[in-house]
C-alpha cells in the first residue's frame, strides 16, 4: 500500500493540542516514576489527571461533534494505533510493561517499605488518597483513580461516537457510573466507616474476584459485624441468586457490558481496538479451553483453600470440611445432570466431551480425597494453587496480557479467553436465557461488518447471513455489531426461549414452499 | 460423478455451491476471474473507507472450500462451447462440465459518453475496480477533486467513500432528485439534503456532456452538457447502473438478451446450460419484479432454488414478497412490498408520508386507494422488521391494521425513541382532512 494514503487519519489542529495536553498530564506522571521530587505534589497531581482527562474530552469533541451522527469507523485500518501499526506496538509494551511493574515491582512506584513515607508514582496521589479515606495511597490506589479516570474520559468519548445510539450511551453511563462508585468510591468511604472491612468492589462478584473467599476475608466480613456479615452473604447471594436470575432475564450483558470494570475498560479505552479480535474458528475453539479450564481452575482453587481453613479452627466456621465437600460436589453434580439430562443436544461434541471429562476430574479429586490424606486437597497444596492462580490467571493473563496487548490482540482477551466469571455467565447465556441477538429475516448482505468490529471474535455474520439468531456463550452483548450494521439486519433483544435458537437454510423473501421443503427437515 | 461447473464466484454462484454440496456429492468447481474467494461485493466501500480489511469482506474462511469439496478455478472462459460441453478458460485451458451454471454478474454501464475510457475514468464494481480507486484517488493530494456520474445506490457509496478520505466530491445526478425514479419524492428531497449536509456538491438535473483529457490520456476535467461549466478534477467515477456481464456468452449458442434468457426454472434455451443472478434475465418479469435483478438478495435465492433443479427436484424460481435495503450515507433504508415513486406508480396506489422533524428519519406507506390494502411501505432511518411485514403482506392486511399495529415490526435497538404515535396520529389527522 502506498505510504499517501494515511491523508485520511491526519489529526486536525485541535485533535494535536488536545493530544499534546494528553501527554503533558502522562509526562508529570513519568516526572513522578522517576522520583522526581515534584513540590506541591497535590497541584502536580490535579494538573496532571486534569490535562489527560481534559485532553481525551477535548479531542473527542473535535472528532465527533464536528461531524454528523453516525458510525465513525473511517480510517480505523489505517491509523498506526489501531491497526497493529507502530503506534499500536508501543502502547502495547508500555501498557505491558506498565502491568508488569505494577503487580510485581511496586516499589519501582515508589510504594513505601515498612511504613515508609510514599515516594514517586504513589507518592504523588498521597494528596488524594488522603483526601478520600484520609490513609496514604498504594499502587492499587494510584491504578484504580487511572483506571476510573480512562473508563470516565473515554467513556465519554465512545458516548459522543454513538451519540445516535441510545443503547450504546446508557450502557456506557451504566459502566462509568459503577466503576466510579462501586470500584472506586464506597470501598474508599466503607473502609473510612469501618477500617476493619477488606477491599470489597461490591459489583466485584466470585470467581472474578476469586480471592473473595479467601481465609483473611473471611475472618474480616465476620468481625466487621453486621455490615461485614452482610457483605459476606450479599457475595454468596450474588453468585447464586442475582446472577442467574440477571442473566436469565438479561444475558450475560447486564454484568459484561454494563456493570464489569473489565468490560467497563474493554468498552470505553478499549473500543479503538476492538475489531483487532480474531474472528477464526480456530481461534475459537482455543476460546472454549482455555476460557472453561480457567473455570475449572478457580473452582478447584476456591473449594482447596476454603477447605484448609475451615479445618483450622471449627468452632469459628460452622460449616464442616466434609459437609463443605459434599455441597460442592453435589451442586456439581445437579449442574451436570440437569444440562447433561434437558440441554446436551445443544451442545457440540467438544463441549459434551470437555464438560464430562472435566466433571469427571472434579468428581475423582474429590473422592480420592475422602479415601486419603486430609493435608491436601486435590494433590496440591491449597496455598500452591491459591499463589499459582493469583500470579498466573490474576496477575498475568487478566493484567498483562488481558490489557497490555489489547492493541495487538483487542480489548477483550482477557474477557474472552479467560475471565472465570465470563464463562459461568456465558454457559447459563447460552443454556438457560431469554437473551438473543435477532436477525432480520432475509436483509443480510454478508458485508463483515458484525464480525469485524465483534470483540468477542464471533463471527456474527456467519449467523446473520444463514437468518439465524446469534446465541453465544461468550457475547456480551455490547451492541456494536446492531450498529455497524448497515441494513437494520441485528437486534439485541430479550424474548421467550421457544424458537430462539432458530436455524434456516433458506431464507425468508424466497418461495415459500421451499423454505418450507428446505427448512423443516 | 457429475461435474457442475459455475462461472462466477458471487453470491449467486457460491449459494448455489453451498446448496448442491448440502444435496449432494457432486463434483462442483466455481471459476472466477476476479478473485481467489468469494467475498462481498456490498463491502467493497468498506474497505476503501478503511472500516475493513479485504479479507474481512470474505464470508468463508479458506479451508471452507477444500472441505466443503468445492474446486475453485482462478481465469476468464473465454467460449463456451455447448455442443462438447467444454468451456475455454484463459488463452489454452479447457474444462469439460455436465451442467453449467452462468453467474457473472454485473458491469458498470457507460454510455458512450466522450472520454469515458481515459485514465482515471472508472466504474464502482469489482475487486479490481476497489484496487484501481486506491491508485487513482488515495487521498486529496493525488485527487483533488472527483466527479460522480450517475445517481443511483452505487453513485451515493462512493460518494460516501471518497468524502471519507476528505477529497472533493462533484455529485452528477441526470434526474430532478436523488433516486426519484424509485423514492417517492418527500424521501428523495430528504436524501437530496442529507447529501448536501455531507458537503458533497449534488447537482441535480445535470447531465455529463464529455470527459477532457490532459496530455497523458488522464481525466483532466469534465465538461456540464446544460451549463457548458468545466470542473476540473482527478477521477471520474461511473455509477450509471449495471448491465448483465456478459460479453463471453456471444459467441456461444446461449441466447441472450440484455442478459442470458432464462425460464422460470433459471434454464437457458440451452439443457444443461442454467443462469442466476445479475446476469439471467427473465422471459417475462415476475410481479412487479424487472426482468433483470442486479439484487444481492435475489442471487442467493436463485441460487437456493436452482440447487433443487440440479440436485434432482425441479422447481420454478418463485421469490416472495419484495424487499431491500441500502444505506445513504448515515441513512438506513428498508423497503418492504412495493412502494413505487410518482413516476411509476399506478393511480390505485395512494401513499402515507410521514417524516420526522429532524430531517434523518421518514416513512412512505403505499395502499390501495379502493381497497385500502397495504402494499408496501419504505423507511427511512427507522429499522423494521421483514418478518413482521412478510406475514402483513400475505395476509393482506389493510393499511389501518398496518398503521395501528406498527410497533410490532420495530427493529430498532433497545432504548431508542419511538415514533409510532406520531406517526399514527399524523396518518389519522391526514385522513380527516381528506
Amino acid at each position: 500500500m502506498s505510504l499517501a494514503k494515511p491523508d485520511a487519519q491526519d489529526l486536525s489542529k485541535k485533535q494535536k493540542l488536545a493530544v499534546g495536553m494528553g501527554v503533558i498530564g502522562l509526562f508529570i506522571l513519568v516526572l513522578a516514576l522517576f522520583n522526581l521530587d515534584l513540590p506541591n505534589t497535590s497541584i502536580f497531581l490535579t494538573v496532571s489527571l486534569s490535562l489527560i482527562s481534559v485532553g481525551t474530552i477535548l479531542f473527542a469533541n473535535d472528532a465527533y461533534l464536528t461531524k454528523l451522527k453516525g458510525i465513525k469507523n473511517d480510517g480505523v485500518w489505517f491509523k498506526s494505533i489501531s491497526s497493529r501499526g507502530s503506534l499500536g506496538w508501543i502502547t502495547g509494551i508500555v501498557l505491558t510493561s506498565f502491568y508488569v511493574v505494577l503487580y510485581f515491582y511496586e516499589g519501582l512506584l515508589g510504594a513505601g517499605v515498612d511504613g515508609a513515607a510514599n515516594t514517586g508514582l504513589i507518592g504523588l496521589f498521597d494528596p488524594l488518597s488522603q483526601l478520600l479515606s484520609g490513609r496514604p495511597a498504594s499502587q492499587w490506589f494510584v491504578y484504580g483513580t487511572l483506571y476510573t479516570i480512562a473508563i470516565l474520559a473515554f467513556g465519554y468519548k465512545f458516548i459522543l461516537k454513538y451519540r445516535h445510539n441510545r443503547y450504546e450511551q446508557i450502557r456506557t453511563i451504566s459502566v462509568m457510573f459503577f466503576q466510579l462508585a462501586f470500584a472506586f468510591l464506597i470501598p474508599e468511604f466503607m473502609y473510612v466507616m469501618n477500617s476493619d472491612l477488606p477491599y470489597y468492589d461490591l459489583k466485584n462478584v466470585w470467581p472474578l474476584n476469586y480471592y473473595n473467599f479467601e481465609q483473611y476475608r473471611i475472618n474480616s466480613f465476620i468481625n466487621g459485624g453486621t455490615i461485614g456479615m452482610a457483605m459476606l452473604i450479599f457475595g454468596i447471594v450474588s453468585i447464586f441468586v442475582i446472577t442467574p436470575i440477571l442473566t436469565f432475564k438479561f444475558g450475560k450483558r447486564w454484568y459484561c457490558s454494563w456493570v464489569c470494570g473489565c468490560g467497563g475498560l474493554a468498552e470505553t479505552a478499549g473500543d479503538s481496538f476492538r475489531h483487532l479480535s480474531d474472528k477464526s474458528q480456530s481461534a475459537w475453539k482455543i476460546e472454549r479451553w482455555v476460557i472453561h479450564s480457567v473455570l475449572v481452575f478457580v473452582v478447584l482453587m476456591t473449594t482447596a483453600v476454603i477447605y484448609t481453613y475451615l479445618g483450622y479452627d471449627p468452632d469459628k466456621y460452622w460449616l464442616t470440611r466434609d459437609v463443605f465437600l459434599f455441597s460442592v460436589a453435589g451442586f456439581l453434580t445437579l449442574i451436570f445432570a440437569l444440562v447433561m439430562i434437558f440441554k446436551r443436544n445443544e451442545l457440540g461434541k467438544d463441549a459434551r466431551y470437555g464438560a464430562i471429562g472435566y466433571f469427571a476430574i472434579i468428581i475423582a479429586l474429590i473422592a480420592i480425597h475422602l479415601f486419603s490424606s486430609k493435608t491436601k486437597l486435590f494433590i496440591f497444596e491449597a496455598e500452591t494453587l491459591r499463589t499459582s492462580y493469583g500470579f498466573l490467571i490474576g496477575a498475568i493473563f487478566s493484567g498483562v496480557i488481558g490489557t497490555g496487548f489489547y492493541p495487538i490482540f483487542g480489548n477483550r482477551v482477557w474477557c474472552r479467553f479467560g475471565c472465570p466469571m465470563a464463562a459461568i455467565l456465558g454457559f447459563q447465556q447460552r443454556m438457560f436465557s431469554r437473551f438473543r441477538i435477532t436477525t432480520n429475516g432475509g436483509q443480510c448482505i454478508s458485508c463483515g461488518n458484525c464480525s469485524t468490529y465483534c470483540e468477542m471474535g464471533i463471527d456474527v455474520r456467519a449467523y446473520a447471513q444463514k437468518g439465524e439468531n446469534i446465541v453465544r456463550s461468550s457475547c456480551v452483548g455490547c451492541g456494536i455489531c446492531s450498529a455497524v450494521c448497515p441494513r437494520g439486519v441485528l437486534k439485541l433483544e430479550n424474548d421467550s426461549m421457544k424458537g430462539r435458537i432458530n436455524p434456516t437454510e433458506v431464507l425468508l423473501g424466497n418461495d415459500v414452499d421451499l423454505m418450507d421443503l428446505v427448512n423443516q427437515k | 460423478m457429475e461435474h457442475i461447473v459455475i462461472i462466477g464466484n458471487g453470491i449467486s454462484g457460491v449459494t448455489l455451491a453451498r446448496h448442491i454440496r448440502k444435496l449432494s456429492d457432486k463434483k462442483i468447481t466455481i471459476v472466477s476471474a476476479e478473485t481467489d474467494y468469494f467475498f462481498s461485493r456490498t463491502a467493497l466501500m468498506y474497505v476503501y473507507m478503511g472500516h475493513m480489511k479485504f479479507e474481512h469482506t470474505q464470508p468463508y474462511e479458506d479451508w471452507f472450500w477444500r472441505k466443503n469439496r468445492i474446486e475453485l478455478v482462478r481465469g476468464y472462459v473465454h467460449h463456451i462451447d455447448t455442443d462438447n460441453k467444454v468451456l475455454k478458460i484463459n488463452e489454452r485451458d479447457f474444462l469439460s462440465y455436465d451442467k453449467l451454471v452462468i453467474a457473472t454478474g454485473s458491469k458498470p454501464n457507460k454510455f458512450g459518453w466522450p472520454g469515458q475510457d481515459l485514465l482515471g475514468v472508472q466504474g464502482l464494481y469489482s475487486k479490481q475496480d476497489l484496487d484501481a480507486l486506491e491508485k487513482n484517488a488515495p487521498n486529496n493530494d493525488v485527487c483533488k477533486r472527483a466527479v460522480i456520474v450517475g445517481g443511483g445506490l452505487i453513485g451515493i457509496e462512493l460518494a460516501e467513500m471518497l468524502n471519507s478520505r476528505h477529497i472533493p466530491v462533484t455529485f452528477l445526478v441526470r434526474e430532478s432528485s436523488f433516486w426519484n425514479g424509485v423514492l417517492p419524492q418527500g424521501e428523495s428531497a430528504m436524501i437530496n439534503r442529507h447529501i448536501k449536509n455531507h458537503h458533497i456538491d449534488l447537482r441535480l438535473s445535470t447531465n455529463l456532456k464529455e470527459i477532457k483529457s490532459d496530455d497523458n490520456g488522464r481525466v483532466k476535467s469534465i465538461i456540464i452538457e446544460e451549463t457548458g461549466e468545466e470542473i476540473p478534477c482527478d477521477v471520474v467515477g461511473l455509477t450509471a447502473g449495471v448491465s448483465p456481464n456478459i460479453d463471453f456468452i456471444k459467441s456461444s449458442n446461449i441466447e441472450t438478451g440484455r442478459g442470458v434468457k432464462v425460464n422460470r426454472y433459471l434454464e437457458t434455451n440451452i439443457p444443461d446450460v442454467y443462469a442466476i443472478g445479475d446476469c439471467a434475465e427473465q422471459h417475462e418479469a415476475i410481479g412487479n419484479r424487472r426482468p433483470i435483478e442486479a439484487v444481492w438478495y435475489t442471487g442467493r435465492m436463485m441460487g437456493e432454488t436452482l440447487a433443487q433443479t440440479i440436485c434432482g427436484n425441479r422447481i420454478q424460481y418463485k421469490p416472495g414478497h419484495w424487499f431491500n435495503s441500502a444505506k445513504f450515507l448515515d441513512i438506513e433504508y428498508q423497503t418492504y412490498g412495493w412502494v413505487f415513486s410518482e413516476k411509476s406508480k399506478q393511480d390505485y396506489e395512494q401513499h402515507f408520508h410521514w417524516k420526522h422533524e429532524d430531517d434523518t428519519k421518514c416513512i412512505t406507506v403505499a395502499y390501495h386507494k379502493d381497497t385500502n390494502a397495504f402494499l408496501g411501505i419504505n423507511t427511512f432511518g427507522i429499522r423494521m422488521r421483514h418478518e413482521t411485514f412478510d406475514t402483513w403482506l400475505t395476509e393482506n392486511r389493510d393499511v389501518d391494521y398496518v398503521m395501528n399495529h406498527l410497533i410490532e415490526a420495530n427493529f430498532d435497538p433497545e432504548f431508542y425513541k419511538h415514533f409510532e404515535k406520531d406517526i399514527l396520529s399524523a396518518y389519522n389527522n391526514q385522513l380527516q382532512t381528506a
